[in-house]
């Protein structure tokens, strides 16, 4: 069968598939710095991007190039970083920006085993909770998973969406084995794929605000360069964008900021289920070690165990109504990870003991493969 | 009679400088040679790090970014880059672009990148207070450093001019009229341009240094800067503790987001 068959099927990485994902959903600008293992998608865009008319530029370093991604997305391009873990950790102070001047952008974070240079090449799980808390203050954000090239695809699609829907920056993470796995990915017909862009000021220069009360929470800024001139701060700001220090004006904007993002979950968060409806033991699993539990529930049903699996395929905001009915329906969670626990302790705060949680936890750059979590299962069985 | 209003953002006033600060003076040059270079108010885009110097885009009536400490110049980058239509000014201070946001300083200038950088050279760490900063001078005091700095100081526009910059040069704001014309021509300039303005602080520099008085700053700055043209009369003895001032290097190189152009363009015809 020739290929002009299946003009929509390729052979893609998962970090290729971000990158072609990224393109989909309208990327024109990259800012990045090399990083295993998560350099194929500069690698990728820095050919894609002057093709489509768009900016790649490889900066020093992280903190440059999230703040270059910033940048951009304030003169109307849709922006995008991709790092690992040590990369990710000096990108922080500029999410948090991000998070505070509401510059909607994608940072893609491939992960690696830490602390600090850890395991370059190997798979790990390990920044679950910097991805939540990694910034400085208390804030909201966004944080999709990737389990498969396909999801890679579409959830680069889903981060770029979110961003311009709720003006923030929005990160998505793959673990390595997701990020290097080559396999199977179905394009899309780009006219099926749906694309949020930023809303865009419809009052005159004179009368526009950018942080200005909008019934949703979420503000309108202006591009760069076209006519509306304004100020943009990672200070507390008033609704022009200029430095406050009146207390309940800086306590409204920190509440709005999250409640633009909490008060919204039902339309952000996302799960898969596998065979849950009649479980008794409840698997919550996300990135490639959902691909492992999923098998673990395929050979669990056939020896007549019924587990059932909780995929979240977005971490934050967590999900933890849907974590806390699992809860209420099974006896126990296993919550497999290639980490010590970190969504773990999430899943057990969200059972409120209605279910007993146990880890399964792995830190030595080896996958979690079905078996261990089959075992796992009949243990707690 | 010029009109600044038109520039300014009359409700951010009163500015948050102290009295005797230089960076107001800078504020003036600067949009002064915004007003004869005769660019549009909204193509232009200014970027600030952290520190003092760096509130100065609040008082201007463009598109302004107040970014993290040190990072100014990859914000700008950014923007440039993604619409090099835009006219991007940096503001940052010593500590901001040498300390913290030295490989930034570097990196631009090597890429070339049409930006116009403004470097607010005060010596010291205003804003924090009066720490040292990478060009405190040698002997001199601050909060940290009580008995007399010990660490040799960057030469920043030989900095600017080893990584490649386009265009280099160094004014003070007790010379206005060359400060001004300085900034004109950094404005006017294709690729990464660089003016150090030399600047006092008394609250944080001068009054630890027998130099609390404005007034005593501004003389130094007066006795201790020599235009260009001065400058090539001076013996090598008397250039001894001098600071040259004026055009140090003005270059024609490839610009970053014309090449990008460039290269953008071939790629897409063949
Ligand atoms: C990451 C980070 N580190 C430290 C600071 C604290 N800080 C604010 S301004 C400043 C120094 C500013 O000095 P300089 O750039 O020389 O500007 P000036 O205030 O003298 O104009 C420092 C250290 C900060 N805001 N962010
Ligand atoms: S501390 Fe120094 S640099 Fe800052 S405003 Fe006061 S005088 Fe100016």
């Amino acid at each position: 069968m020739g290929k002009d068959n299946f003009p929509n099927v390729r052979m893609m990485q998962g970090n290729q598939a971000c990158a072609e994902g990224a393109l989909a959903a309208g990327c024109r600008f990259f800012a990045g710095y090399p990083i295993t293992p998560s350099s194929e998608i500069a690698e990728h865009l820095s050919t894609a991007l002057p093709m489509v008319g768009g900016k790649f530029i490889q900066m020093e370093d992280e903190i440059a190039a999230m703040g270059a991604t910033i940048g951009a997305s304030l003169t109307g391009l849709k922006s995008l970083t991709a790092t690992s873990g040590p990369g990710f950790s000096l990108k922080q102070e500029n999410i948090g920006y991000a998070c505070m001047a509401e510059v909607p952008c994608v940072i893609i974070n491939v992960m690696r085993g830490g602390p600090s240079t850890g395991m370059p090449t190997l798979p790990a799980q390990m920044d679950v909770q910097q991805a939540r808390w990694g910034t400085h203050g208390d804030h909201s954000i966004i944080v999709l998973v990737a389990a498969t090239a396909q999801d890679a695809y579409g959830q680069t699609i889903r981060a770029f969406n979110l961003a311009e829907k709720y003006m923030t920056p929005v990160i998505l993470l793959l673990d390595e084995i997701v990020g290097h796995t080559t396999e199977k990915v179905v394009i899309p017909d780009p006219s099926t794929i749906e694309l949020v862009d930023r809303k865009k000021p419809e009052v005159t220069p004179e009368e526009y605000r950018p942080y200005a009360e909008t019934e949703d929470c979420i503000p309108i800024l202006a591009n760069f360069g076209t006519g509306y001139k304004y100020n943009v701060t990672g200070l507390c700001h008033n609704e022009t964008g200029f430095p406050i220090n009146d207390n309940s004006m800086i306590e409204k904007l920190i509440l709005r900021l999250t409640k633009k993002i909490v008060s919204n979950c039902d339309d952000i968060i996302m799960n898969r289920t596998l065979e849950l409806d009649d479980a008794e033991i409840g698997i919550f699993a996300y990135g490639s070690v959902a691909r492992s539990a999923q098998s673990a529930v395929t050979r669990c049903r056939a020896e007549g165990i019924k587990v059932g699996l909780l995929e979240p395929t977005v971490l934050w905001p967590f999900p933890k109504n849907e974590v806390l009915e699992m809860a209420k329906k099974v006896k126990a969670i296993v919550v497999p990870e290639m980490n010590l626990g970190q969504m773990a302790r999430e899943v057990e705060l969200a059972a409120r003991c209605e279910a007993v949680v146990h880890k399964l936890g792995r830190v030595d750059g080896n996958p979690i493969v079905p078996d261990q979590i089959v075992k796992m299962v009949k243990e707690v069985v | 009679m010029f009109n600044y209003l038109e520039y300014v953002r009359e409700g951010n006033f009163p500015h948050i400088w102290c009295s005797g600060c230089g960076d107001g003076i800078v504020l003036k040059a600067l949009i002064r040679a915004m007003e004869a270079s005769g660019m549009s108010r909204d193509e232009a885009v200014m970027v600030s790090g952290i520190g003092c110097s760096s509130r100065t885009p609040g008082y201007v009536d463009i598109n302004t970014l107040h970014t993290t400490h040190g990072r100014a110049i990859p914000f700008a980058t950014g923007v440039k880059h993604a619409n090099p239509a835009l006219k991007v000014i940096v503001v940052t201070g010593d500590g901001d672009a040498t300390a913290i946001g030295g490989n930034h300083f570097i990196h631009a200038a090597r890429r070339n990148i049409d930006l116009t950088v403004l470097l607010y050279n005060n010596y010291i760490y205003g804003m924090t207070g009066g720490q040292c900063s990478p060009t405190t001078p040698i002997g001199s005091k601050a909060s940290t450093a009580k008995f007399g700095n010990i660490e040799p100081t960057f030469n920043i526009s030989g900095l600017a001019i080893a990584a490649g910059a386009s265009f280099v040069a160094r004014a003070d704001v007790y010379n206005t009229k060359q400060c001004e014309k300085m900034i004109g021509l950094a404005l006017e300039k294709k690729g990464f341009s660089l003016v150090e303005i030399l600047t006092p602080c008394p609250t944080a520099f001068g009054r630890r240094n027998k130099m609390a008085s404005p007034v005593k700053l501004m003389e130094w700055l007066r006795d201790n800067t020599v235009s260009g043209a001065k400058w090539e009369k001076l013996s090598e003895e008397d250039r001894e503790g001098k600071i040259r001032t004026g055009i140090l290097i003005d270059l024609d190189k490839p610009e970053y987001t014309e090449e990008y152009k460039k290269l953008t363009e071939k790629l897409r015809t063949v």
